[in-house]
C-alpha cells in the first residue's frame, strides 16, 4: 500500500482498521543469495538500494533483535557532511543528497529537517580549524558558511557568547540538520520489504560457514543459512565479535556513547548547535525535546550504558553556553556503544575471507551516513570489490597508510 | 562509575585515571625487519573482547604511574590491577 493523503484519508474513514503492516515477519528460507547481518538502518538501506539500483534478489537482513533497536535509535540524529577530507566530503555529500529526497523515494516520511547546523569555535585554533575545514568543503562543493558571533546569536539568540566558554564565530551547513531515526529505520525496513527482502528479526548470527576461505553461509539462533553469493556484515557496536566469529581482527576499539533528552519544551531552538571543543551538542526534536549529546566515554566498554561522569561533561557546557536551559528536567538518559577505527573513519571492505564483506567502524557518527552508506555498501556487494564512493575505506589502508584521516583532522564531533 | 584500585594509591574514582588501551602490546625487536602487515597489526589492530580486557591505565590526577588493569567489557567488573613488573593474572 502506497503511503498518500489518499490513503490516510481512506484509512481515517475506515477507523484505522486496515491498514498493512509495514513489513512482512518472514520464516528464514535454507538460503539466499545475499545475506545481510545487522537490521539498523545501514543494513536495512544496504539492502534496499541491493535489490532497488543493483537488481540484488532474494536477500535476507537478519537482525538479532528488532529492527532500528540498536544504535539506529540510540544517536542523536544529526545529518551534516562538512568533513575535511575528500574522500568523506564525497561519501557523506552522497548521503545528504540522498537525505534530501529520502521520504519520497521509499515513500515514508522520515521526517528529515534540513534546519541548518552550526559548529561553534570557542578558541582562536577553533577558529582556524573551521575557516580550514570550512575552505576544503567550499572545494569539495559541501556547503559552508562561516558565521561572526552576531550572527550566531541570530540564529540562537539565547546564547551565552561571553561565558566560559566564549563564542568566536561558527561553521554553518544549511544543508544539514536531524531526521526521525526510528521513522528511517521503519521506512527502509518498508521499502526494502515491498522489493522482495525478508527481513528476519530475532535472529542472531553465531557464527560464519567458511570453506576454502571463502563464506558459504552463516549459523544463526534461527538456523543454518546458506548464501550462494556474498555475505554483507553491517554492525554498529559488535563489529570486532563478528569478525572474531570469521577468524580475523579488526582495527576497532568499543565504546559507549552517552545522550539524553530533556522535557518537551514550546519551540525555542531550530537549528543544531555543536561544539568540538567542549563536546555538547543540541538540537530540538520536533516532539520538543531537547537532544543532547555529547562525548564518548574514555575506555572500552559493550554496556551499552556509558559512564556517569560523561553526563557532567555534557551538562556542564550546555549550561555555560544557553544559561535558559539550566533548570530543565531530563527525562532519558541512553548509552549506545560505537566502534571506534583509529583514523574515525568507517571500513566498507573486503575481507580476509572471500565473499564476506565488511561495513563498520562508523564510531559516533553513523546515523547521518545512513542512505549513503547503504548506498555505496550496496554497490560493493553487487560488484564483489569496492566502488568508486567505498574504496578510499578498505581495511588495506591500515597496512598500506592510506588513512582517511578524519581523527587528525580535528572533526572529532559527530 | 569504576572505582580503580591504584597499585601504589589504593582506591580512587575513575575521573583520576586516564585510559591507555590494550595491555602487554610489545614493541618490535627489529622493527627494520617488519613487514607492512606486522606493523599495522602493531599500530592499529587490537583485542576487543566483549568480555575479560587488560588494559593499561594512568593515574593521571595522582601519583602519575602507569598500571595494568583486567576488567570485563560488558558488566565493567574490575579483576585485578597490577604493575608492570607483576605477572599478567590469568582470570577464569
Amino acid at each position: 500500500m502506497k503511503y498518500s493523503a489518499f490513503s490516510l484519508l481512506s484509512n481515517a474513514l475506515t477507523y484505522h482498521q486496515h491498514w498493512r503492516k509495514a513489513w512482512r515477519k518472514p520464516e528464514p528460507k535454507k538460503s539466499y543469495d545475499f545475506i545481510i547481518v545487522g537490521g539498523g538502518g545501514h543494513g536495512l538501506a544496504t539492502a534496499y538500494y541491493l535489490a532497488k539500483r543493483y537488481g540484488g534478489r532474494n536477500i535476507a537482513v537478519l537482525e538479532k533483535g528488532w529492527v532500528g533497536g540498536g544504535n539506529t535509535a540510540r544517536n542523536t540524529t544529526i545529518i551534516r557532511s562538512n568533513y575535511l577530507l575528500p574522500a568523506s566530503a564525497a561519501l557523506y555529500n552522497h548521503s545528504v543528497d540522498l537525505w534530501h529526497g529520502l521520504s519520497n523515494d521509499i515513500n515514508f516520511n522520515v521526517m528529515f529537517s534540513p534546519r541548518g547546523l552550526l559548529h561553534l569555535a570557542h578558541t582562536v585554533s577553533d577558529l582556524r580549524e573551521i575557516s580550514r575545514r570550512g575552505s576544503a568543503n567550499y572545494v569539495h562543493g559541501v556547503d559552508a558558511e562561516i558565521l561572526t558571533p552576531e550572527q550566531v546569536q541570530e540564529w540562537v539568540p539565547f546564547i551565552n557568547l561571553h561565558g566560559r566558554y566564549p563564542v568566536l564565530g561558527a561553521l554553518l551547513q544549511r544543508r544539514g540538520g536531524v531526521a526521525r531515526h526510528d521513522a528511517v529505520a521503519w521506512g527502509f525496513a518498508r521499502a526494502a520489504d515491498a522489493l522482495g527482502v525478508d527481513i528476519i528479526e530475532n535472529c542472531e548470527v553465531t557464527g560464519f560457514k567458511i570453506e576454502d576461505n571463502t563464506v558459504i553461509g552463516v549459523e544463526t539462533t534461527r538456523g543454518a543459512i546458506a548464501a550462494n553469493k556474498r555475505v554483507g556484515v553491517v554492525p554498529a557496536g559488535h563489529a570486532g565479535v563478528l569478525a572474531e566469529m570469521a577468524g580475523f581482527r579488526l582495527p576497532i576499539e568499543t565504546v559507549p556513547l552517552q545522550a539524553f533528552v530533556s522535557e518537551p519544551l514550546a519551540p525555542v531552538l531550530d537549528c543544531v548547535v555543536m561544539s568540538n571543543t567542549v563536546h555538547a551538542y543540541i538540537s530540538q526534536s520536533d516532539k520538543g525535546e531537547l537532544v543532547i549529546g555529547g562525548g564518548s566515554d574514555p575506555y572500552n566498554s559493550y554496556s551499552q550504558r556509558g559512564s556517569f561522569d560523561q553526563i557532567e561533561h555534557v551538562a556542564g557546557p550546555i549550561i555555560e553556553l544557553y544559561p535558559i536551559f539550566s533548570r530543565v528536567n531530563i527525562l532519558r538518559q541512553w548509552g549506545g556503544i560505537t566502534d571506534i577505527t583509529p583514523d574515525r573513519s568507517p571500513i566498507l571492505s573486503a575481507t580476509p575471507v572471500k565473499e564476506l564483506f565488511f561495513n563498520c567502524g562508523w564510531g559516533t557518527g553513523g546515523f547521518k551516513a545512513t542512505p549513503g552508506s547503504g548506498s555505496a555498501f550496496a554497490e560493493t556487494l553487487a560488484l564483489g570489490h569496492a566502488g568508486t564512493l567505498a574504496a578510499p575505506y578498505a581495511l588495506s589502508r591500515f597496512v598500506n597508510g592510506d588513512l582517511v584521516d578524519e581523527a587528525a583532522a580535528a572533526a572529532v564531533a559527530h | 562509575m569504576l572505582i580503580i584500585k591504584c597499585p601504589w594509591c589504593g582506591e580512587r574514582t575513575q575521573t583520576e585515571f586516564s585510559y591507555h588501551g590494550e595491555a602487554h602490546i610489545v614493541r618490535p625487536q627489529a622493527p627494520d625487519e617488519l613487514s607492512d602487515e606486522q606493523w599495522a597489526d602493531y599500530l592499529f589492530f587490537r583485542k576487543n573482547p566483549k568480555g575479560i580486557h587488560y588494559e593499561r591505565w594512568l593515574h593521571a590526577a595522582g601519583c602519575r604511574r602507569f598500571f595494568n588493569m583486567a576488567r570485563h567489557t560488558v558488566s565493567g567488573e574490575i579483576y585485578a590491577t597490577y604493575r608492570f613488573d607483576e605477572q599478567k593474572p590469568i582470570i577464569e
